[in-house]
């Protein structure tokens, strides 16, 4: 039939083909396809690796940073050096700072090695004091001011080790580094290993880097996230109450109310303009509008969240119109049809459907609040902060009192000197990712609760 | 004049629902709807036929002012309901469109249950007191849309799980369940096989001995199936309004005659 007809219309007759032999131009097609799978797979490729990469190394320096060496010793809490007077006076017992209570815990150091039989050459008593952290002298001293009682007796307490001691067990600082350290030498390492070989020294979970506050730069140690996990949280609160409201709010109003004109025209470009607005920038408007035009406190976890609320606002309404975009219009109509005013109409039917791609597009903005540093520099949350910050004081109100972020605690670990600061850095860097992790998995679970009523 | 009498169906004479007197609709510059005069009368199914973009729907959308939700969109003339003029600035178009109901082109149940979609109504407009009302209207409401038997086992279950055509009666339950006076429907046939649209068109003849039906429809066999008064639109000109056994056996209009013989459209 075929050739028949070719043959009648004049065209040059085509050979048949047998479908068992792909021709020259189904296999260019074919090599050009699989081409172009494996450019996607060798970029899918390189984004896992990056992501695997990333992960081993912040994983390999920052697990660390959740194992702390501890050791216990007996302290004899020296009547003598910690209350002269002897009356136990609370205020008497203050004026004794912890030098004073570091010496009584070096003496009591020696003296129970000398009584255990520990003894290493060349190590003296004021080196072998110095592998007890320097914390360790507040903690025995929060604990004798809690009860003077104590004093005179001698009580076993378990004590931060030094840093470098920690470092020793977790790779950081070996036997020949120590030699050239001028913090360390090999001797009181050889000292912690005799210890732990006593079962005196152990390695331990570290849940003071999850609840104590930061440390100075002598004590990498002590230092912990609990101010800055505090800090974080009540900014996430402010935005999480804040954002979603407003960003719902103006997108309803732009996208179902708002009459469609040059001025509402302008606002929406501006809002897709902020969405790329550098963040500092937020920085330095909250600067000038919160802390200098409105008077509030410098690093207050409550400007930190009015500046990531602003900041986030973009992203919250970009996405809520889109959401409320996609909703068919045959919805509204079916609503205002019925007599529901616009209002019900959107209220009742139309949000519940948008609902899913909002939660989406909240929870990628808290998730991107949660991670900004740059705009906290500026509103001053990068101080150095000891205090808990109280949800509420009636001095400086809600979530007002100094605190830090997450963020920025890991910004300011990674401008210290002493390299057990790295390994706190990035155990910071992990907890973030788990609160973000937790938060998408949140948001995976309200997403699919919403789209199940069908 | 007299062979039109000699057409005519056996139709009562019913009194006017709604008129329309000098009707003009404008999009932005584009005339959609020019001049148009119609009486549509109480317990009469009236059709409006005609090409598509000839206005069908935006005469339609005036009658329960859906128009409004439009911006570009303007209406001018007059337009009464039982004698009032539904574009008074007094009106508020929510309780009106209480009274005019709307079915339209695609069936657009909500994302909600049966139960849901007929009650959403009634709830709003404080129609039932108790739970107990509230069941009674719905189970009314979808025997009227002649659907109850296919769903009364399972009014919790989505509406839009239902067929093409169960979701259209479904939509008409909704649109009677607000006990509306007049019931608009833009072309609520289109999306559907012809056995739910036989259904559908059953059910819209029955809807007559209560309401006033508005049917915009594309098919010249359907508007002569079920209305008694027919109305030919072309390029936003009402050409011809009258008995539909009139409009189709002896239209006076050329414009009629070519489009009901094939020859626009
Ligand atoms: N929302 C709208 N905006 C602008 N023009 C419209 C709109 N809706 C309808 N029109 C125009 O009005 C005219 C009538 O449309 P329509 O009433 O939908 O026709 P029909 O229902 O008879 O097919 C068409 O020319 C159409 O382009
Ligand atoms: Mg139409």
């Amino acid at each position: 039939m075929t050739d028949a007809n070719m043959s009648k219309s004049g065209a040059v007759p085509v050979p048949r083909k047998s479908l068992l032999q792909p021709d020259a131009r189904t296999k260019r097609r074919n090599s050009a396809e699989a081409r172009f799978r494996a450019y996607g797979l060798a970029a899918v490729g390189i984004g896992v690796l990056a992501l695997v990469m990333l992960l081993v190394s912040i994983v390999g320096t920052g697990s660390g940073a959740f194992k702390q060496t501890y050791l216990t010793i007996p302290v004899h809490l020296n009547e003598a050096k910690l209350d002269k007077k002897g009356d136990r006076e609370l205020a008497n017992l203050k004026k004794v700072t912890t030098i004073g209570y570091a010496g009584v815990l070096k003496t009591s150091l020696n003296d129970f090695l000398a009584q255990e039989g520990i003894e290493i050459d060349g190590l003296s008593d004021k080196d072998a004091g110095k592998i007890i952290s320097k914390e360790a002298a507040a903690t025995v001293r929060n604990a004798v001011l809690a009860d003077p009682d104590l004093i005179g007796t001698t009580q076993d307490f378990t004590l931060l080790a030094n840093g470098r001691i920690d470092g020793y067990y977790k790779g950081r600082v070996t036997m020949d580094s120590a030699e050239l350290d001028g913090n360390v030498t090999p001797e009181q390492l050889m000292l912690a290993d005799a210890l732990k070989e006593r079962g005196l020294l152990k390695t331990k979970f570290n849940w003071a880097f999850l609840i104590a506050p930061d440390a100075s730069d002598q004590r990498p140690e002590a230092a912990g996230l609990g101010v800055a996990i505090l800090g974080s949280i009540y900014m996430m609160l402010t935005v999480l109450i804040l954002a979603p409201v407003i960003g719902v709010a103006a997108s309803i109003y732009l996208e179902e109310f708002a009459p469609k004109n040059r001025w509402t025209d302008i606002i929406e470009v501006n809002i897709s303009n902020l969405a790329a607005v550098p963040s500092i920038v937020f920085g330095i408007l909250g600067l000038a509008i919160f802390i200098n035009f409105a008077g509030m406190r410098a690093s207050a976890p409550i400007v930190g969240g009015l500046v990531l609320t602003l900041m986030t606002l973009p992203t919250i309404i970009i996405a809520t119109r889109a959401a409320l975009k996609a909703v068919p219009p045959s919805i509204r109509d079916a609503g205002l049809g019925l007599g529901a005013s616009k209002m019900q109409s959107v209220m009742h039917h139309v949000l519940p459907l948008a609902a899913p791609g909002i939660l989406t597009g909240t929870i990628i903005g808290l998730a991107q609040a949660l991670g900004e540093t740059a705009p906290l520099l500026l509103i001053g949350m990068v101080a150095f902060v000891r205090e808990y910050p109280a949800a509420w004081s009636p001095e400086s109100g809600l979530f007002g009192e100094p605190s830090t972020a997450l963020p920025v605690q890991v910004f300011n670990w990674t401008q210290r000197a002493d390299p057990a600061f790295v390994e706190r850095a990035s155990g910071a860097i992990i907890v973030l990712l788990i609160f973000l992790v937790a938060m998408n998995a949140v948001a995976v679970m309200l997403r699919r609760r919403f789209e199940r009523r069908w | 004049m007299n062979d039109m009498r000699i057409m005519e169906r056996d139709v009562d004479v019913n009194e006017i629902k709604i008129a329309a007197r000098g009707c003009q609709v404008y999009y932005a510059d584009t005339h959609a709807i020019k001049d148009v005069d119609v009486d549509i009368e109480d317990k009469t199914v009236t059709a409006f036929i005609g090409p598509s973009g000839c206005g069908k729907s935006t005469f339609l959308r005036c009658l329960n002012r859906m128009n409004d939700t439009i911006d570009i969109c303007r209406v001018e003339g007059e337009i009464r309901l039982d004698g009032e003029d539904i574009y008074d600035p007094k009106v508020d178009p929510v309780q009106l469109r209480a009274k005019v109901g709307m079915v339209f082109q695609k069936p657009n149940p909500f994302p909600k249950s049966i139960y849901d979609n007929i009650a959403y109504g009634p709830r709003i407009h404080g129609m039932a007191k108790t739970k107990a009302d509230l069941d009674i209207i719905v189970e009314k409401s979808l025997r009227r849309g002649a659907i109850w038997d296919e769903v009364k086992d399972r009014l919790d279950a989505p509406g839009t799980g239902l067929s093409g055509g169960q979701q259209q009666r479904l939509c008409i339950a909704r649109a009677v369940a607000t006990e509306p006076e007049v019931l608009l429907m833009d072309e609520p046939c289109s999306a559907l096989d012809p056995i739910a649209t036989a259904q559908v068109e059953e059910l819209i003849d029955e809807l007559r001995s209560q309401y006033s039906v508005v049917i915009v429809t594309h098919s010249m066999q359907q508007a002569a199936r079920v209305s008694q008064k027919t109305a030919f639109f072309h390029l936003g000109n009402l050409v011809e309004f009258g008995e539909t056994g009139q409009i189709f056996t002896n239209p006076v209009d050329p414009r009629t005659e070519s489009y009901i013989t094939g020859r626009i459209g």
